[in-house]
């Protein structure tokens, strides 16, 4: 005979506004009352624990590796034979484009850091058809959370090169107001929330997000069902903030998308020194959470399985979903690292020559006769072209105006800053050449509006 | 990380303990008769404050209405005796009825929270706007910011003060930076508020008695608010959940009980960032805020009666962005300021007031004594010592006639 295990909230009270369709399972320990001769355990903690006789502990060691997901083999063959091509050729081949996209601009604006027109860039080589292909399946409306190397999410959305440019050299057309360091994008437009450095922060508030979503649609049902997504490195998941979101968003059932790019690198710690489970995966399941592991330089299987992920994560009045796409950071971490000061140089060129995510859906596209060797070349110049183009108009705009700094600090300037600001003006009117006012817009005047 | 028994302790405790209780245990000798130290025999000074008497507490609905911050419909309104629990619930409540977007979540919120402040929100609105989270400050916080990004209005609750630095870095890093980094895109956690209990409770030793504020005001984007009474917190409180800066509220948990008062039972808000003048005088102003005000008011009770001389009180109620005006006005007019906090005197929000006074040309010439800071002692509170750190009305009046005879 079974106890009831869980007894679900019925008609409670409900909010003087609107009726709430989702309500958690209430789990009370005095529900759990032991029965003589049960065969669970009936601690409140653990309610479907089975007796066991045999002590045996769990040996981490004795698990099988969760296993990964592909679709498309390095050889650009099919492997899953249920796989169906779900896009026009076409629009394969502009999915194709954008990961050219990303790894043409980010050779392109490595070099220019490496001689001084950029203070900072960070490159995503190798994780193109990860960020891409995930990107490429969730809805405009649905809200993301990035960590910085995740360049081909914002191109697949629909940033385009003048927008990457105008934020990589600060100008006054970066909605950022040149704030923030290179490569810490945002669109509001695109539903892209702007890039912060502190690592793994992102995460719990895309489980809040997501809850928002959620509420959102219970107070306006005509909005459409939206998820969150939320990208991070396998190094970020070792913050706490990793650890409170999946248990925050796993308990109050949000609808969203954890997405790690696990690259085998945090800087120069390799994952052996980051953690000793299975990688993320298996701690997805330890939360309660639904998880997969899939190829990450796999197109088609990042696409399957995020396409997948979303429809779950909105069943069941929403949940979160665990995604670790595998892949390697072929390149330096940023334009501050020498990556070959820890691991070897052939190590890298082995994976760039071996499994490399462009080549992978080129090789597919050209046994399907939709893609070869002129294209690919046109492809690259006409790229190179765009990405010049932006590059030099960017670099020409004037900086913000200085009035920028202290603005959206709050809302409105307060006091102290309104003050501080005259303090600046009158600091310039007296030192007018020591600082370099004229690339601002409107020099030293925005201060005094 | 915290034992609940003692969590609901405290919160049972949270007022001036009782020595009167029915006990079968064996009657103390008369010098050890409470483990807690009330007050001695012979003192004049250091009496337990009369929150039924003190003239900080509007005790009538006549008092409660006074205020020339209420519109006049809450003028013309109803109040309620309520203490500063009831009144935050109230606060809590009516956010929660009038804006669909208001959530209200932390570690034990939905069966009341463990000092009552959400008693009866989660059956009234539902278990979807009001629930328990897993206890992880940093995940409560990063939480909220996520809400609060897509434009709703959480309301956080964090058990005790002492328990936010886990989510330091979402409030430094994350929730204050927010605006200020996505620029044009317009976005912010400003929908946020912080709800904690702050502030020593007599017997909260090291981990249930801090106060924490000017780590919080040395954060640009943040606002920081601590009320002193029932009447003040929901009009606060409303105005935090409100704006459209992520505000940091910090209720001191000593007074929750304590401090008793008619509230209007109108909707109202009160202004932050804007002090208020508690009590004219011309020879001395003193600046404080939260719980302080209360021994401030009794020794400024003492000290007029003892030297015939006249002070002005200021409550900050904002503790940044802080009204500088309001005190420079009132220290040109006295020409000698002290500032009074329980957190300890180090960088404290009494170093920035001093500073600040010091620093303004208008208010520096008319100067006649030191600023004087009186408040905690650079130390951690300990259990048993907290009467000789915390500020008291010895020490209040004390500096009260070192400002006067320097």
């Amino acid at each position: 005979m079974k106890a009831p295990l869980r007894r679900v909230a019925g008609n409670q009270a409900r909010g003087p506004l609107r009726a709430v369709p989702h309500q958690l399972p209430v789990r009370y320990s005095s529900s759990f009352a032991q029965r003589q001769g049960s065969s669970h355990v009936s601690f409140p903690g653990a309610v479907k624990s089975a007796f066991t006789s045999d002590m045996k502990f769990a040996l981490s060691a004795e698990n099988p590796a969760l296993p990964t997901y592909r679709v498309v083999d390095q050889d650009g063959k099919i492997v899953d034979q249920s796989f169906e091509q779900d896009l026009s050729d076409e629009e394969v081949v502009r999915l194709y484009k954008n990961m050219l996209i990303v790894s043409i601009m980010d050779v392109i604006m490595f070099d220019s850091q490496r001689q001084g027109r950029l203070s900072f860039y960070m490159v995503s080589a190798g994780e193109e058809a990860l960020s891409v292909g995930s990107a490429s399946v969730l809805a405009k409306e649905d809200v993301v959370f990035c960590q910085y190397r995740e360049q081909g999410v914002f191109v697949e959305r629909g940033f385009a090169l003048g927008d990457f440019m105008n934020q990589l050299f600060a100008n006054k057309k970066d909605p950022g107001r040149g704030r923030n360091m290179p490569v810490h994008y945002g669109s509001r437009e695109l539903n892209i929330h702007t890039i912060s450095s502190p690592l793994a922060t992102q995460i719990p508030q895309a489980a809040g997000a997501a809850y928002a979503l959620k509420m959102q649609r219970v107070n306006d049902p005509s909005l459409p069902p939206r998820v969150a997504a939320v990208y991070f490195g396998e190094g970020a998941a070792s913050e706490g903030d990793f650890h409170a979101a999946l248990n925050m968003a796993a308990t109050r059932s949000c609808p969203v998308i954890f997405i790690c790019r696990n690259n085998g690198y945090a800087i120069s710690t390799p994952t052996l020194e980051q953690y000793r489970g299975d990688g993320i995966a298996s701690r997805g399941i330890g939360y309660g959470i639904d998880t997969i592991r899939v190829d990450g330089n796999d197109i088609w299987a990042v696409r399957e399985v995020t396409k997948r992920a979303r429809e779950m994560a909105l069943q069941d009045g929403g949940k979160p979903i665990l995604i670790e796409a595998m892949s390697y950071r072929v390149s330096h971490h940023s334009t501050s690292d020498d990556s070959f000061a820890y691991r070897a140089r052939v190590e890298v060129e082995d994976w760039k020559r071996r499994d490399n995510p462009l080549a992978r859906l080129r090789k597919y596209m050209e046994a399907k006769g939709i893609w070869d060797e002129t294209k690919e070349k046109e492809s690259r110049e006409r790229i190179r072209k765009d990405v010049l183009k932006a590059f030099s108009e960017a670099e020409r705009e004037k900086k913000p105006p200085i009035r920028a700094m202290f603005e959206d600090v709050y809302e409105e300037l307060t006091p102290d800053l309104i003050s501080q600001m005259r303090e600046l003006s009158q600091h310039l009117d007296k030192y007018p050449n020591e600082y370099d006012l004229g690339s601002f817009e409107g020099g030293k005047s925005s201060l005094d509006s | 990380m915290k034992a609940s028994q003692s969590l609901h302790r405290l919160a049972r405790a949270a007022t001036t303990p009782s020595t009167s209780r029915l006990s079968k245990l064996p009657i103390l000798c008369a010098h050890q008769r409470s483990p807690y130290s009330t007050h001695p025999p012979n003192a004049r000074l250091n009496l337990p404050i009369d929150y039924s008497t003190t003239p900080l507490l509007c005790h009538s609905t006549d008092s409660a209405l006074d205020s020339p911050e209420l519109p006049s419909h809450v003028k013309n309104g109803s109040t309620k005796r309520m203490n500063l629990f009831q009144a935050i619930n109230d606060a809590l409540a009516t956010a929660l009825t009038q804006d669909e977007n208001v959530l209200i979540f932390g570690e034990d919120v939905s069966f009341g929270g463990v000092f009552r402040c959400t008693m009866k929100l989660a059956e009234s609105f539902g278990s979807d706007r009001v629930f328990n989270t897993p206890l992880t400050e940093q995940g409560i916080m990063g939480f909220a910011i996520g809400v609060a990004a897509q434009g709703m209005r959480p309301v956080a609750e964090i058990q005790f003060a002492d328990y936010v630095y886990p989510a330091f870095d979402q409030l430094v890093n994350e929730a204050a930076k927010f605006r200020f980094r996505d620029g044009a895109c317009g976005r912010s956690a400003g929908g946020m508020t912080v709800r904690m209990p702050c502030g020593g409770v007599g017997h909260g030793a090291l981990y249930h008695s801090q106060s924490p504020e000017s780590l919080f005001t040395h954060i640009p984007g943040l606002r920081v608010i601590m009320p002193r009474s029932p009447l003040q917190a929901k009009g606060l409180l409303l105005a935090a959940i409100r704006s459209n800066d992520p505000c940091i509220f910090m209720e001191p948990k000593i007074l929750y009980r304590a401090a008793v008062e008619q509230v209007p039972t109108t909707v109202y808000t009160l202004p932050l960032s804007k002090a208020e003048v508690l009590k004219e005088g011309s020879d001395v102003t003193i600046i404080s805020y939260g719980q302080p005000l209360y021994i401030c008011s009794a020794a400024i009770q003492r000290v007029e009666e003892d030297l015939g001389i006249s002070i002005e009180l200021i409550d900050l109620r904002t503790l940044y962005p802080w009204d500088k005006e309001t005190v420079f006005r009132s220290v040109q007019k006295t020409g000698r300021c002290i500032v009074v906090h329980e957190a300890m005197v180090n960088a404290g929000v009494g170093a920035e007031v001093a500073a600040a006074i010091q620093e303004n040309p208008d208010t520096f010439i008319r100067l006649e004594a030191p600023v004087q800071r009186v408040a905690g002692w650079s130390i951690h509170t300990p259990l048993l010592f907290e009467k000789f750190t915390v500020p008291d009305v010895a020490r209040v009046y004390d500096s009260i006639k070192k400002v006067l005879e320097y």
